[in-house]
């Protein structure tokens, strides 16, 4: 775990995530500049340093509704911003990007936070970026193999070697500058069926798995074969973290939670994915069984406890700032994780 | 309530003239509902490549956007190689996996022997299972015989037509009014 800056013996990581979508506020149908919405983006990750929060990340989405398409930019004022709060992607589409660029980006990154970047790479989920960056979603599969490896193998050797399919060879190539401390945490991002979950343990890499909703048994299968598959490839599973990600959303109670989130979380799906989310699902998902984490400080530390004992994973990262939800709210979140969320889940998961 | 109309193939009429029947009977007895027919004969729909239904452009994205903002879908299917058209299997690969969670979907099929009567009940109601549709059970299963230059020449079939009609908007009146009524209970 050290590999990857985790030290589990404190407890469980809980992290927030942003993939900049810029929504209108559902109840005023307005929505604020671009530049407001970066510029709260930075702010948020102020907030999360001071209130202990271990980790803050950065997405990129190539489509109408979003603004930190440049997440590598924004992670850098995110960099100079805080001091000690660990800072990532999430995800960095390596399919669509040079590695070695993508590595340049990061590793300066790590050097302006002293040591604190890491790189979450994912095969996106949304696909404009195929057509806006030249390639061809035909290969979304090989690209991303592809330019993962190089990755990978970029973060291990400082002179690279190395031909492929869809970039020009590397001879002797020196990849520079080098992160802090040699090399950076890089996890793969994985969503959907455990095949990526697979690909993840076979190249004993550290796995960020994507949970939005629906019980979190579900995702119990992919934790199991990333394990397996890491332990028949040679890696020692106890050596490799595993994070989740979803939406969270918190308020003095459930009631008010709900009814806080359910209009944001709403509009963001109507306008990007194209359909609702039925009411009556969402209000299933109180349960604490389920992955969505919607409701009270004690409910979500209910069902962060759950996921762990299931998964037992080192690092939770949630997504609270969907949807065109005013910053005030977002902050009133992170302040509600730092005084009664952190505390407990450090308390009952820190060996 | 929104009733939109799917006729299934772009070659034969009788699916068509069936449908036409459908939407008359509609107009004349739900002269409320809004109703669309798309007849994939009139569009030129391309192939499903796997993206969001939304970003599709041109005749594909007003099929897909139309069905999307349905209550109550009607589907009209002839039967090809034992089987559901190409042209509407490739609708459903169009669109996300709970297309038609909340929806209504009612269902006719036109064939050329009676041999076919459970094309339907075996290929397509599993795909509209899948896809989460409220099902009307019953289907209307219309002859080649049935039919003379582009009419429906037996009686029984359009009576068979306007209940397939009243089911379709009963159970979408249904299920709508269930669900407000839930979803008024939640104060979110």
């Amino acid at each position: 775990m050290e590999k990857y800056r985790i030290d589990p013996s404190k407890g469980i990581e809980f992290g927030i995530y942003t993939l900049g979508d810029h929504i209108p506020n559902p109840h005023t149908r307005k929505r604020i500049s671009a530049q407001q919405r970066i510029q709260e983006i930075i702010e948020a990750a102020k907030l999360a340093e001071q209130a202990g929060i271990d980790f803050f990340s950065v997405g990129e989405s190539h489509q109408d509704y979003f603004t930190t398409q440049a997440h590598s930019v924004v992670l850098s004022a995110i960099a100079q911003a805080t001091e000690k709060i660990k800072i990532g992607s999430s995800s960095t589409i390596i399919s669509t990007c040079d590695p070695v660029r993508v590595y340049e980006d990061f590793s300066t990154i790590d050097l302006i936070s002293n040591g604190r970047t890491e790189i979450i790479a994912g095969r996106a989920s949304r696909v404009g970026l195929f057509d806006l960056l030249g390639y061809n979603l035909r290969d979304y599969e090989e690209l991303f193999e592809e330019k993962f490896e190089l990755l990978l193998k970029i973060n291990e050797e400082e002179v690279v070697n190395w031909s492929g399919q869809f970039r020009s060879p590397l001879i002797d190539a020196k990849v520079i500058p080098r992160p802090k401390n040699g090399s950076l945490p890089i996890w793969r991002a994985v969503g959907g069926s455990p095949g990526s979950a697979i690909k993840a343990g076979i190249a004993g890499v550290p796995m960020f798995l994507a949970t939005l909703g629906g019980p979190s048994a579900n995702f119990k299968v992919s934790v199991d074969a990333y394990r397996e598959a890491a332990k028949r490839s040679g890696f020692d599973p106890a050596t490799l973290p595993i994070a989740t990600a979803g939406f969270f959303y918190t308020a003095e109670t459930s009631q008010q939670a709900m009814k806080d989130s359910y209009p944001h979380i709403n509009i963001g799906l109507e306008l990007i994915n194209g359909h609702s989310y039925p009411k009556r699902q969402f209000a299933q998902s109180a349960d604490p069984r389920d992955a969505l984490m919607v409701g009270s400080p004690q409910q979500v530390i209910e069902k962060i406890l759950y996921q762990h004992e299931l998964f037992g994973h080192q690092r939770y990262i949630a997504q609270m700032d969907f949807g065109g939800l005013p910053f005030e709210l977002w902050a009133k979140n992170i302040e509600l994780i730092a005084t009664e969320i952190l505390p407990a889940i450090k308390k009952y998961t820190a060996k | 309530m929104k009733i939109v109309g799917i006729s299934g193939s772009i070659v034969g009429s009788k699916t068509r003239t069936a449908m036409e029947y459908t939407f008359k009977a509609i107009a004349e007895k739900y002269p409320d509902a809004e109703v669309t027919l798309i007849d994939l004969a009139e569009y030129k729909v391309q192939f499903s490549d796997g993206r969001n239904y939304m970003e599709y452009e041109g005749d594909t994205g007003y099929v897909t956007k139309t069905i999307m903002e349905a209550d109550a879908i009607i589907i009209g299917t002839p039967v090809f190689q034992a089987s559901i058209p190409g042209t509407l299997k490739n609708i459903f690969d169009l669109l996300p996996v709970n297309a038609f969670r909340d929806k209504v979907v009612s269902m006719l099929v036109t064939a050329g022997t009676s041999k076919h009567f459970l094309i339907v009940e075996q290929q397509l109601k599993p795909i509209l299972a899948y896809m989460k549709a409220q099902i009307v059970q019953t289907y209307v299963f219309i002859e080649e015989q049935d039919f003379h230059r582009k009419e429906i020449v037996n009686d029984d079939v359009l009576f068979r037509l306007d209940r397939l009609v009243e089911d379709t908007v009963m159970l979408t009146e249904t299920y709508t009014n269930i669900r407000k009524e839930k979803e008024a209970q939640y104060d979110f």
